[in-house]
């Protein structure tokens, strides 16, 4: 089961913040400033899979990350999932990013969170691995932007 | 009122912000206006307002208020407005937050909505927080859902039947019919969360695994479907890389592996398609490497066949030599489990690990060298070795502690030689002497003590070792312990193993003096320092006065331990000059201390103890007595000194029985003590407890400190403080010192402690300083207890105190259970 997914870039500001698990705000604030401080000190020849911080999970859980451009993609995941089939879901889910935005870059997660927040709905669901194709994912998101779209969609 | 920012405004407002201060003051202002936006209830502009909400909530900020407005927006009609709803929900609202049942309604509808996205937003929801009670409400909706027809509904149905069951597991019969079908499903995204959802199902209950085993068949179906996708060739919309969804293949691979576990049908059915994947999958990029780790995982999991377990074993084996550092890592945290039970067939590569002991990540070579450790046996001992030592020179210092345990631990198990041992472990002090683990010392000093023939090579090598550098502690201790022992050895030159080297005494005596002057030595090494110098007055021959002076002036120093040392040394001299040859005899072998009995307890020579009632008399050979019998007549026979004068003895539950009484005896008839004792020897009442008692003297106390105290007792004005101390050299031992004060404005007179502790320790209670407990705490009573603890159990005590206060007769039972670990680990 996938606990939390954080993405946050070179300086620590969190750019998608989702948990599968409760944690109150502040905890929620420590664990990602924790998890950056964890991930930043990695030498880029090093292995992309990390024993968790002390706050998030115990000793069952770990943190699999990638590093694109300026940003961190970290997953936190318990032992029931395969380290290596996680990589490649991140793998899957920023190029399903890259589809739905075209070239996505970091300003494009800051201006659409609630965007990507739907585009990981589709991916993951309740901590678990929902869909990895990724044309079936940017089909779904397209139908639902247009509905939005026919009902004049006001957010901005 | 004007219309509530865009969030895109708002997003670029913050931007500009440049210090947290200002960004705070402009989310504060923005937080302000999105309240009165919500009480003026304006439904056009409530989902902007929650999606700004959320992006400041993501910041850090608190939104709580939100709440309320998000279950406004999940009723509503709007598709829009649903989405942010829902996601609001999903990010703010938690089951802990009694809010959130009123989105059970909603969700209810939802779920049987026209649109199927409305739907989907519904059931995304609830498997990602739904409580327990929404969960039982709506379970029959979820189960509807996952037998429809519709595959973008019946997957997310398929996940959220997972959270279902998590939550309220009794639900899981309720999902069975409808997952018969569930592996018929052309589409991949329904097949996935299928087998998740078979997975969490097998998992969470034996009898369902059971029941897919042998009624669904659920076995062949997988194999059915993962050859599809192997032979199927290129199918272009689920291909990964060349691979046809190895996200589906993985998943179904570990389904398998729970299916097979512990059940040789299961297992024998899939032993041809693991074989299959095994050899056919592209090992170019990382998807076929996931596939390939997980069908490795299966294969070592299931009752597979043997050729095929060789098969795994050999993939981990190229995963070892893969570029990719990921998946070393993984090759070596799979070979690490497999060690125990497929040791052959890992030994082939051992090479290949131990190469990655040099590796620069520090994950990767904190598995090589514990997957190296597991792999020494006695044919490979002195390869490894080689290049265990050399890791341990090169390795960062978080490593060196374990490592250098572990190369003991190698060494003592496989050594093919004494004289490799030795060398072995006097190159990982001299490499890594400052890491080695405090209890290594002692095992040290009794291996070398055990290898007769090697002491003259073994002192001259450890005297060469810090005659350059003599800061690294464990190092010194041992070497300072050996030359205390085996100097002789080393100023005649005796050594056979090596070329023997020319020292005088006085040189040997400069570099012992050097350790008790340097800073850098602990209060531990000094003692071992001060202690080899006082044995080498017997082996030495011209240089006792030297020795002398030595001692004398350690009369005096700060440090108690050290003076305490050298004023007792003193006092061989000039006392007991006669007995001091036999007291600093060389050491016999020494034997592990077994649970049968202490072994080096008892000494030859009766000693009275200095004023201060303490801890530390000179060290001597110790007799390993086995039966009480030999102590007796050991005490009964000897006539040169008195007796040590113990406080109560008492009738023992066990056999030891006459041994005591006459040990009483002897105390009672006025054994000429130093140490004042209590007058009367009272009798312990049987607690369950075995009783203290042997009269003897623990030796060789070379203290650790740093052990908390505690506060064993505290009543009535009486408080007793337990302070303790461990032994370096015999781990077994813990010696307490107590104090007992009295905070009352009357003395307590006549005071006695007594104690006692379970059967598999030994006590020992030496005499108390005084019977008199002065009022108002201007002094204290102290008394010491050596506790053995063999077998390193919990210590836990019973004490009982008696006194007289205020004219009437006190007397209290009490169970110490505090004692710090450090006191018995």
């Amino acid at each position: 089961m996938i606990q939390a997914i954080l993405v946050f870039n070179n300086h620590g500001k969190p750019r998608l913040v989702r948990f599968y698990q409760h944690f109150p705000e502040e905890i929620q604030q420590q664990i990602v400033r924790e998890t950056f401080h964890l991930v930043l000190k990695r030498d880029d020849n090093i292995c992309n899979f990390l024993e968790g911080g002390s706050l998030i999970g115990g000793s069952d859980y770990k943190l699999i990350y990638r590093h694109y451009a300026t940003l961190y993609f970290v997953f936190c995941v318990d032992s029931s999932e395969s380290e290596l089939g996680i990589l490649d879901l991140i793998q899957v889910f920023v190029e399903t990013l890259d589809k739905c935005f075209e070239n996505v870059c970091e300003l494009d997660l800051i201006f659409h969170m609630d965007k990507v927040h739907y585009i990981l709905q589709e991916v993951v669901m309740g901590g678990m691995v929902l869909e990895t194709n990724m044309n079936e994912i940017v089909a779904q998101i397209e139908a639902q932007n247009r509905l939005e779209k026919s009902e004049g969609g006001a957010l901005g | 009122m004007p219309a509530p920012i865009r969030l895109r405004e708002l997003i670029r407002t913050i931007r500009t912000a440049r210090t947290q201060a200002e960004e705070r003051e402009m989310i504060q202002k923005e937080c302000a206006a999105i309240r009165s936006s919500f009480r003026e209830e304006d439904n056009t502009y409530r989902c902007r307002n929650v999606a700004k909400l959320l992006y400041m909530h993501m910041l850090g900020y608190p939104a709580h208020f939100g709440q309320l407005e998000c279950l406004k927006l999940i009723a509503s009609q709007k598709f829009t407005d649903k989405r942010i709803g829902y996601l609001g929900a999903m990010l703010l609202l938690d089951e802990r937050q009694d809010v959130h049942l009123l989105m059970t309604n909603c969700i209810k509808n939802d779920l049987n909505h026209s649109t199927q996205f409305v739907q989907g937003l519904a059931l995304c929801t609830l498997g990602c927080m739904g409580s327990s009670e929404m969960c039982r409400d709506l379970a029959g909706e979820v189960e509807k859902l996952l037998k429809t027809s519709n595959s973008y509904l019946r997957k997310k149905a398929a996940l959220c039947a997972v959270h279902v069951i998590r939550k309220v597991p009794e639900l899981m019969e309720m999902f069975l019919p409808a997952t018969k079908n569930l592996l018929n499903e052309k589409n991949h995204g329904v097949l996935h969360t299928s087998v998740v959802l078979l997975t969490e199902m097998c998992e969470r209950s034996p009898d369902m695994l059971a029941h897919f085993r042998k009624n669904e068949k659920l076995v062949p179906q997988l194999v059915r479907i993962l050859k599809n996708l192997i032979m199927s060739g290129y199918s272009p919309e689920h291909d990964v890389s060349g691979i046809s969804d190895p996200f589906l293949q993985v998943r179904i691979l570990r389904l398998l592996r729970i299916l097979g576990r512990n059940d040789d049908d299961s297992s024998e059915a899939m032993n041809d398609i693991l074989a299959q994947v095994a050899t056919n999958t592209e090992t170019s990029k990382n998807v076929g490497n996931a596939i390939l780790y997980e069908t490795v995982l299966t294969i070592m999991d299931i009752k597979s066949e043997s050729g095929l377990r060789v098969l795994a074993i050999n993939i981990l084996g190229r995963f070892l030599l893969n570029n990719d550092k990921n998946i070393r890592y993984v090759a070596l945290t799979s070979l690490l489990k497999t060690v125990q039970t497929d040791h052959n067939a890992v030994q082939r590569h051992r090479s290949t690990i131990v190469d990655c002991l040099k590796d620069l990540d520090v994950s990767i070579k904190r598995r090589a060298m514990e997957l190296s450790f597991a792999l020494v046996n006695g044919n490979n001992i002195r390869g490894m070795m080689k290049e265990l030592l050399y890791f341990l020179d090169s390795c960062e210092p978080e490593f060196k502690a374990d490592c250098a345990s572990g190369i003991f631990l190698a060494a003592e198990k496989y050594a093919p030689s004494k004289r490799w041992h030795i060398d072995t472990i006097m190159r990982v002090l001299t490499t890594a002497g400052s890491y080695v683990r405090d209890d290594a010392v002692p095992n040290l000093i009794q291996l070398i003590t055990n290898s007769v023939e090697m002491h003259a090579y073994t002192v001259q090598r450890l005297y060469k070792a810090i005659l350059g550098d003599y800061s690294q502690q464990p190092l010194v201790q041992v070497a300072a312990w050996c030359i205390g022992e085996y100097g002789d050895l080393l100023v005649s030159g005796q050594c056979e193993e090596e070329e023997p080297i020319q020292v005088t005494e006085d040189e040997v005596l400069d570099i012992l003096e050097s350790v008790l002057i340097s800073n850098m030595s602990t209060s531990v090494t000094r003692g071992y320092a001060l202690t080899a110098i006082m044995k080498l007055s017997t082996r030495f021959t011209c240089t006792v006065n030297r020795i002398k002076k030595v001692v004398s002036i350690y009369g005096s120093s700060i440090d108690v331990e050290l003076q305490q040392r050298a004023v007792e040394y003193n006092a061989l001299f000039k006392k007991y000059d006669h007995m001091r040859s036999a007291l600093l005899e060389r050491m016999p072998v020494m034997e592990k201390v077994t649970t049968n009995g202490p072994t080096e307890i008892v000494q030859t020579n009766g000693e009275t103890e200095p004023a201060p009632l303490e801890t530390k008399p000179p060290p001597s050979g110790p007799q390993p007595t086995s039966q009480a019998n030999d102590l007796l007549d050991l005490l009964g026979g000897n006539d040169i000194t008195p007796v040590i004068p113990t406080a109560p003895t008492s009738k023992p539950a066990s056999a030891g029985g006459e041994l005591l009484d006459l040990l009483g005896d002897i105390n009672l008839t006025g054994a000429p003590a130093t140490a004042p004792t209590p007058a009367p020897v009272p009798q312990i009442s049987q607690p369950p407890f075995l009783l203290d008692g042997l009269s003897s003297q623990p030796l060789f106390n070379d203290i650790a400190a740093g052990i908390p105290s505690i506060t064993a007792y505290s009543k009535n004005g009486l408080k007793i403080e337990f302070t303790f101390e461990r032994s370096n050299t015999n781990p077994s031992v813990t010696v307490i010192t107590i104090q007992a004060s009295n905070s009352t404005e009357l003395d307590m007179t006549d005071f006695v402690f007594q104690a006692a502790v379970p059967k598999t320790f030994q006590l020992q209670l030496l005499s108390p300083s005084s019977s008199i407990v002065p009022a108002f705490n201007t002094g204290t009573i102290t008394q010491v207890i050596k506790v053995l603890n063999p077998q390193k159990q919990q210590l836990r005590m019973r004490i009982k105190l008696t006194y007289n206060h205020k004219g009437s007769a006190m007397q209290d039972l009490a169970e110490v259970n505090n004692f710090p670990p450090q006191s018995w680990q």
